[in-house]
């Protein structure tokens, strides 16, 4: 078991150092790109460690833009899955709440939440709310849809069960529906997360003055391939670990495996 | 033994003429027809079924799941409208709550009825031990076995202290080494700690193992053909010439019902 481990870790290991080889060989060794525009590793690593504490040429260090996108994001996230999730979770399981919400939603959803971002400019400006609402917009849709399906498939022998023990409708939902779609929801918010991240940045782009995907715009009018990949990776990274720290709590939070 | 149409008006149990039929756009399904039978306390009845058809439908309507379209069922007088705990069920397919461990489940009726912490945590240990899962409590059901699941089934249905306990297919999904096993267990747990029980099965060796009598269902609309009084001591043998002839007589009605 833990040789398969350490062997399914170094081909991980392996597969990572081949891109980064293959990266070198065409960019530093063979010098098939011109490297003002497709810089090497080794010139986007320097751009990197430079970007830490280098405010030029896009008016602020790395650690400024990931905070700004961080708190943009997380601020239209959670608003997102906060009123996504139980809209869902309602929707699916009272008829009557779906009649009223679902030919609105269906009308909306298929809205691209970037398109969004021209109106909100106009109502909101550039600033942090234009923004957030975007991702609100991006984050909303797929926690309502998984929320709403988890529940739609509860399982009805274990409804029948938990009626026969005596319970009511809010008491069965509690008890039986939430928890049965729990595995649903998570799925949900992880894709919400995916879609606002990608939001933020194609928000960020066109109205903001600060954030990760503003430092790439930026960069491109001046030209810097190297701090625009920076900027790309950044963005990778954080998004793979914000996907990270939600599973480990799927893990902590969804009991018992997976199957109906 | 044949003891068809005799219904005792101050039994435990009453199923009155109920019927049952589904309307699906212009077409009426008629699942059950004029289902009349009667259930004493503490006995074990066990209904044989050959089809598909409208058992599981039965065991609703009694639990009061589901609503007749025509006849009543009474429990001690008081007719079924709506589930109550009094009716424990025993469902086909695993039930169970996959995000509940052993005593989460066992301990889920007692939950809903508000039963204390302390009261609860006993009762749970005392049903999980007579279906002999001790040392499974924290155990989460994908881990279980077939068998241990409907084991977890059962005493989660006992737990809750009910006075009937309806049994729908319930080792209908087992392979034949562990649906005998299970066939002893229950039979074992009911001689411990007796209640009504209506269970459903197609097996008819299961039947004749378990039952203090058998009523035999026709097929698609179902309806009661005959009745079996079985009045082997238990634990029975199944392979003793009375219980192999029984067996062989009851055989013969399925056949004919199909």
């Amino acid at each position: 078991m833990k040789e398969k481990k350490l062997k399914y870790t170094l081909i991980s290991v392996a597969s990572i150092a081949a891109f980064l080889s293959v990266w070198y060989l065409v960019t530093d060794v063979f010098h098939i790109f011109p490297s003002s525009t497709f810089p090497s590793p080794v010139k986007v690593a320097q751009a990197f460690i430079r970007k830490l504490t280098v405010k030029t040429p896009d008016g602020g260090t790395l650690a400024t833009h990931l905070a700004a996108s961080l708190k943009v994001a997380l601020y239209g996230y959670l608003l997102g899955i906060g009123i996504g999730v139980p809209l869902g979770i309602l929707m699916g399981w009272f008829r009557k709440v779906d009649l009223i919400v679902k030919p609105i939603f269906d009308l909306v959803r298929p809205i691209p939440p970037v398109g969004w971002i021209p109106l909100m400019i106009l109502w909101l400006g550039i600033g942090m709310r234009a923004k957030a609402t975007v991702i609100f917009v991006s984050a909303v849709t797929p926690s309502i849809i998984n929320a709403y399906t988890g529940i739609k498939q509860t399982n009805s022998v274990h409804i029948w069960v938990a009626r026969t023990f005596g319970a009511k409708s809010l008491e069965t939902l509690i008890k039986v529906g939430i928890p049965s779609a729990l595995p649903m929801i998570f799925a949900g918010l992880k894709v919400s997360l995916g879609a606002s991240w990608m939001a933020l940045v194609a928000a960020e782009m066109l109205a903001s003055t600060e954030g990760l995907g503003y430092m790439i715009q930026m960069n491109r009018m001046v030209g810097k391939a190297d701090n625009i990949m920076v900027g790309m990776i950044t963005i990778g990274l954080v998004g793979a670990m914000l996907t990270w720290i939600l599973e480990k709590l799927e893990n902590k939070l969804v009991k018992g495996g997976r199957t109906k | 033994m044949e003891h068809s149409g005799k219904i005792k008006k101050d039994a435990m149990i009453l199923c009155d003429h109920v019927s049952k039929s589904f309307v699906n756009g212009n077409e009426t399904a008629e699942v059950l027809k004029d289902i009349t039978l009667s259930v004493e306390e503490n006995e074990f009845v066990v209904i044989l079924g050959p089809g598909q058809c409208g058992k599981t439908t039965l065991v609703n309507i009694l639990a009061g799941l589901e609503r007749a379209s025509g006849g009543e069922v009474t429990v001690n007088g008081k007719k079924v409208t709506d589930p109550e705990p009094e009716r424990g069920v025993v469902y086909q397919k695993t039930a169970l709550f996959p995000w509940l461990t052993v005593e989460g489940n066992v301990g889920f009726g007692p939950k809903m009825a508000g039963v204390p912490k302390k009261e609860r945590k006993e009762r749970t240990k005392h049903y999980i031990e007579l279906v002999g899962l001790s040392g499974f409590e924290k155990s989460y059901p994908i881990k279980l076995s077939g068998g241990m699941r409907q084991r977890v089934g059962i005493a989660r249905a006992y737990c809750n202290n009910p006075s009937v306990l309806l049994m729908d297919e319930p080792f209908g999904h087992l392979d034949a080494q562990t649906r005998y096993l299970m066939q002893e267990e229950v039979e074992r747990i009911w001689s411990q700690d007796k209640r009504t029980v209506i269970f459903v099965t197609n097996n008819i060796e299961e039947a004749v193992y378990l039952a203090d009598r058998i009523v035999l269902l026709s097929n698609c609309p179902t309806t009661v053909r005959n009745e079996f009084k079985i009045d082997l001591q238990r634990p029975r043998d199944n392979m003793s010439s009375e219980f192999l002839r029984l067996r062989e007589e009851i055989g013969r009605h399925v056949e004919m019902t199909r």
